[in-house]
């Protein structure tokens, strides 16, 4: 379908398909569908299956119900090449029964993480890696649930945001979330992968009165920048920490002992830096790596993520800034071949939007 | 995608027209234009800018990349093309309204040695 191809974590991945600000618009507008399947898929399952998890992960497991989805960070302590807090992933966890868990984490890191993971295993947890049998799709837009609909017997404006079930659509089992990382309503689909062909030629049968339209990894990348949503490799890396990365909610220091919890009590206590969203005046954009500068020229951080902003037309970037610069509403400067752009701090999302929450 | 016969163009996906003895229109390929994808900003050097060929004389910025433009003759850069206030004409029509700058070439002859369409395609692979 003139997908342009790029390299993207070891998989060849669509960039774009029509491109980057057609397919942005059609998620905020209508419909549209990610082909995600590069993501990894982990089952945690046996009687200590939540103790473990409550110690690798960051937030909060104990109040995850079956059928309820969960943000989560996984974190170093303890490794030779990290800082402790370090984040070895952000992931989802659903949890599919009690003490059986799915976990979604991001393509680059499956190795990575399956690793940590089976470090830290306690003795009664079995872990299996389904990353390679399992397809994901993400369908996004207001248009989601109208597409789906028709596809299956469940109800799904039964199922709430973050929660997902267990039923059989377009005639394939699967899972069904409603989840996403657009900002938009939207659902997540987990299947086997013999049957990828098959589901994604009845997406786009449902969704063809919407104009449902194939996404590329070059709009997912603006919508959830727009969202102010974290993305690892970016945001996230091996020697940030989920405090300053504005991730606090998601890092629960009331429960007990978890990989980098000290790590982060400090940070929160004595916060060097802080990562922030900004505004550029201009219309350069500021790209990953670029510095962040005050008015003098003096460095004090620098770019994690820029882009335009489809729905705004605008230059909005993230980038860690030294504690005592991030203020909303401070100005900052981005140096962009030589020359220092003016940009305003702004509290993320970007696109102010009803019910999705930035998620830092 | 188009490679008009009358202009003239450079390895890095510039072209250059004539439009009288020593004035040249510069714009990016079909093809350039392609790889980039949605263009939303070019950024160019002021208007009076003395470069030589191969100097960069502006960058393109895409949504997900940015690429610098080389000058493909010596001269002065004598007027930014004010249509690309909405960049997107650069995608749209990359040889007509999504023209970048119009040089004051230095030596005219300089152009009719650069690569013609036939060259050009053949150094894409198309």
């Amino acid at each position: 379908m003139g997908a342009k191809l790029i390299e993207f974590g070891g998989f060849e991945m669509p960039v774009q398909y029509e491109g980057i600000l057609a397919e942005h618009r059609a998620v905020r507008q209508g419909v549209g569908v990610f082909d995600v399947s590069h993501m990894g898929e982990f089952f945690v399952r046996g009687k200590q299956a939540t103790e473990f998890l409550q110690r690798v992960l960051t937030n909060d497991l104990s109040q995850l119900d079956a059928g309820r989805a969960q943000y989560n960070l996984m974190l170093y302590e303890g490794h030779h090449d990290f800082p402790d807090g370090g984040t070895v992933d952000d992931l989802i966890v659903y949890c599919i029964a009690p003490e059986e868990y799915l976990l979604i984490v991001n393509a680059s890191n499956i190795d990575k993480d399956f690793a940590w993971l089976d470090s830290h295993r306690l003795p009664y947890v079995s872990l299996t890696n389904r990353s390679d049998e399992l397809s994901l799709l993400a369908v996004q837009g207001q248009y989601a649930e109208a597409t789906l609909q028709p596809l299956t017997d469940a109800v799904l404006s039964d199922v709430k945001y973050y929660r997902f079930i267990k039923t059989v659509l377009a005639g394939v089992e699967m899972f069904v979330a409603r989840t996403g990382y657009t900002g938009e309503d939207g659902f997540e689909i987990c299947f086997e992968n013999a049957h990828a062909d098959k589901i994604w030629n009845a997406l786009f049968e449902a969704g063809k009165k919407f104009g449902i339209k194939p996404i590329g990894l070059g709009a997912r990348d603006t919508l959830r920048l727009e969202m102010g949503y974290a993305l690892y490799g970016h945001e996230l890396d091996e020697r940030t920490n989920p405090i300053e990365a504005g991730l606090g909610w998601a890092t629960k220091l009331s429960k007990s002992a978890f990989n980098g919890k000290t790590a982060c009590a400090n940070a929160k206590a004595s916060p060097t830096r802080r990562l922030i969203g900004f505004e550029l005046s201009g219309r350069a954009i500021a790209r990953q790596g670029f510095e962040i500068c005050t008015a003098d020229g003096e460095k004090i951080g620098e770019v994690r993520s820029g882009t335009l902003s489809p729905s705004l037309e605008q230059p909005i970037g993230t980038g860690y800034v030294e504690a005592a610069y991030s203020a909303v509403g401070s100005k900052i400067f981005v140096k962009i071949r030589e020359r220092l752009e003016e940009a305003t701090i702004v509290k993320p999302p970007f696109l102010k939007k009803e019910r999705a929450a930035a998620v830092f | 995608m188009t490679f008009p016969e009358t202009l003239r163009y450079t390895k890095e996906h510039e072209w250059i027209i004539l439009e009288s003895s020593d004035v040249a229109l510069i714009g990016i390929t079909d093809f350039a234009q392609s790889e980039l994808g949605d263009i939303v900003f070019v950024d160019l050097k002021d208007v009076g800018t003395k470069l030589k060929a191969n100097d960069i004389f502006g960058t393109v910025e895409a949504v997900k990349t940015v690429s610098d433009l080389f000058l493909p003759v010596d001269g002065e850069i004598i007027e930014h093309n004010p249509a690309l206030k909405d960049a997107s004409i650069v995608n749209k029509e990359p040889y007509q309204s999504g023209w970048m700058i119009k040089l004051k070439v230095s030596n005219p002859a300089d152009v009719a040695a650069l690569m013609t369409a036939a060259d050009y395609k053949a150094h894409i692979g198309k």
